[in-house]
């Protein structure tokens, strides 16, 4: 995006990343990435293994701080300190290995670092009954069963996990939501479920998103605009009606064969 | 269209056994089963021996117990963050030798010289807690140089020989004077203890931070100052214990505590249920295994067993109780025990 197409939009983008970098040790994880999220898009990243794909979500979320490069939400500049600073920005995030603890139930995971304490001063004790009540509420919202709250993770299935995780996230006042592979290690019905979940998230105008995910034909279904990291660099940003799966295929191909993993990037 | 969503739900559980339900109650509270095996230590010992049942040895019992259930306490929350405690044992010794100087050499009140006591443990879990945490040596390691140095510099400062604990007639009934007054500082460190972990936000995290570590950082918990402040924990009721020992039984030792009363403790924890790699594990589960072990002694002490053999049969209980750990979870991983409620 240019400066002068990104100064002619009314409203600022939700999140905008401009000429970011990471290294860890000698290897360059990302190289001057720009991109944008306008408020209520669906991103979707796509790229190969090592793109810098989850290292850039780890540094929009606050996890890893980036080397250089700048980072605007809503507008404002910001350096993100901690995921809890992250999280008060309203960035929520549903990592890969979507944060669960298997050991613990459903509802002090779904509240997990946020949760509901009642008392007097810093004796504060849990308030397990309001946490249980609420996680009903948030996975009822979103159209998931999960037998009990009091259940443990471990006992989960990878669909009603990540469908934990991203409830979790959502109702967390999040106003833009970074899905690290939500469809990774999913069958293909469970991933359908997932889809669907994130279409209707989509819809809603207040949450902004950006979703990593391989399959062309999930992102494209579920986006609203497609960007392709390779090398650590943005190399595509089309929209998702106005490319198609084979168009992407094809790029991705030729991406390949025009950089070779030993050759420069430029 | 998201409502399609609600048939992500795993396999029903089938209707469930007698058999499989009370295996399933005692996979989830495994208080219960650790319960079961005391009731039935002491029931063994009691038929076996007449001079095994009555009030004299249930005082022998609870005053073993007192000090080694607290430190188990401190150790059940370390090892549930991930981490050991192997210094606590000479903690033990090393804040009680603070707690007399203060009193004797710095002329301090008796009570500010139990603080600083405790605040000298408090310390030592400090820097346990940053080395292992900061600079990343594991706390096995950490603790385990940790327990030496200190020993060493026990016997240093002490001369190495006994002396009587300062303090009043007053001071005593509050503060570790036999039988009892140290079996209801153990209670009430039991108790707050449980509240700790179980109903805090500090609890929460420390099961969450032995649970998944990388999860619980992501999820923005401070996994370093979780381990750093259950090793001040840990540390703190280390010299609690050592100060409340030395008074009853009126001597101040070097030598005392040590690396026995650390593995003690470590051990009624993991009979007790805590498990090794993090994660899981109570208060009041350890505070079982401690009554385990001291029934265990006591009963082999009165039927005229060697003490030889009471360590054989705690090494058999600790690998038992670790292999029972480990099975029971992948059982529970595998979801054929526990059905939801």
């Amino acid at each position: 995006m240019t400066e002068a197409a990104a100064a002619t939009e009314q409203a600022p983008d939700a999140i905008r990343v401009e000429s970011v970098s990471k290294s860890f040790g000698v290897v360059r994880a990302l190289e001057d990435v720009s991109l944008r999220v306008r408020p209520g898009e669906v991103l979707g990243l796509i790229g190969d293994n090592g793109a810098g794909k989850s290292t850039l979500v780890k540094i929009l979320t606050g996890f890893h701080k980036p080397d250089g490069g700048k980072i605007f939400v809503h507008g404002e500049e910001v350096q993100l300190r901690s995921v809890t600073h992250a999280r008060s920005l309203g960035i929520d995030t549903v990592f890969q290995d979507l944060a669960l603890v298997p050991g613990m139930s459903v509802y002090h995971n779904m509240f997990l670092n946020r949760e509901l304490t009642r008392g007097v001063g810093p004796v504060r004790f849990l308030s397990n009954r309001e946490m249980k009540k609420r996680s009903r509420e948030y996975l009822d919202d979103i159209g998931v069963r999960v037998p009990s709250m009091s259940a443990e993770v471990a006992r989960m299935s990878g669909g009603q996990r990540q469908a934990i995780a991203i409830a979790r996230s959502t109702h967390s006042d999040a106003r833009i939501l970074l899905l690290d592979e939500p469809l990774a290690a999913m069958g293909a019905r469970e991933g359908a479920l997932i889809i669907e979940l994130i279409e209707e998230l989509g819809k809603k105008s207040d949450v902004s998103m950006i979703v990593i995910a391989h399959n062309y034909v999930h992102v494209l279904e579920m986006c609203d605009r497609v960007n392709l990291l390779r090398n650590g660099r943005i190399v595509l940003d089309k929209r998702s009606d106005e490319t198609s799966v084979e168009e992407l295929t094809e790029i991705v191909a030729r991406e390949y064969r025009l950089a070779p993993e030993s050759a420069s990037d430029n | 269209m998201a409502q399609a969503a609600a048939h992500a739900q795993p396999p029903l559980p089938q209707r469930a056994g007698f058999g499989r339900r009370v295996a399933a109650a005692l996979v989830r509270r495994r208080e219960a089963s650790i319960l079961l095996i005391l009731l039935a230590l002491i029931a063994y010992f009691s038929l076996r021996t007449d001079a095994f049942f009555g009030t004299d040895n249930a005082q022998v019992i609870a005053e073993f117990s007192a000090p080694i259930a607290i430190i188990a306490a401190g150790e059940v929350m370390l090892l549930i963050c991930g981490e050991i405690d192997l210094s606590v044992g000479m903690v033990f010794a090393f804040s009680t030798w603070i707690f007399y100087f203060a009193t004797t050499d710095w002329h301090l009140p008796i009570l500010l010289a139990v603080v600083l006591g405790l605040l000298s443990g408090s310390i030592v879990g400090l820097v346990n807690g940053l080395i292992t945490v900061l600079v990343g040596v594991p706390s096995f390691i950490t603790t385990l140089g940790m327990a030496y140095l200190l020993n060493g510099l026990t016997l240093n400062i002490s001369g190495a020989f006994p002396v009587e604990p300062p303090g009043g007639h007053t001071f005593f009934r509050f503060f570790g004077a036999p039988p009892y007054v140290t079996v209801y500082w153990a209670l009430g460190v039991i108790v707050v203890m449980t509240i700790l972990l179980t109903r805090t936000r500090w609890g929460l995290h420390t099961v969450a931070t032995g649970g998944n570590l990388l999860g619980a950082s992501e999820s923005g918990v401070n996994v370093r100052a979780v381990k750093v402040g259950n090793f001040v924990i840990c540390s703190t009721l280390g010299a609690l214990a050592g100060i409340l020992e030395s008074i009853r039984i009126d001597t101040i030792q070097a030598l005392q505590g040590g690396f026995p009363l650390m593995f003690y403790a470590v051990a009624a924890a993991v009979i007790g249920g805590t498990s090794l790699f993090g994660g899981s594990g109570t208060i009041v589960g350890a505070a079982l295994g401690v009554l385990v072990l001291a029934v265990l002694n006591l009963g082999f002490t009165i039927q005229g067993i060697s003490a030889y053999w009471f360590d054989f049969v705690l090494g058999l209980a600790i690998i038992v109780s670790m292999a029972l750990n480990v099975t029971v979870e992948r059982i529970r991983q595998s979801g054929r025990l526990g059905s939801s409620t």
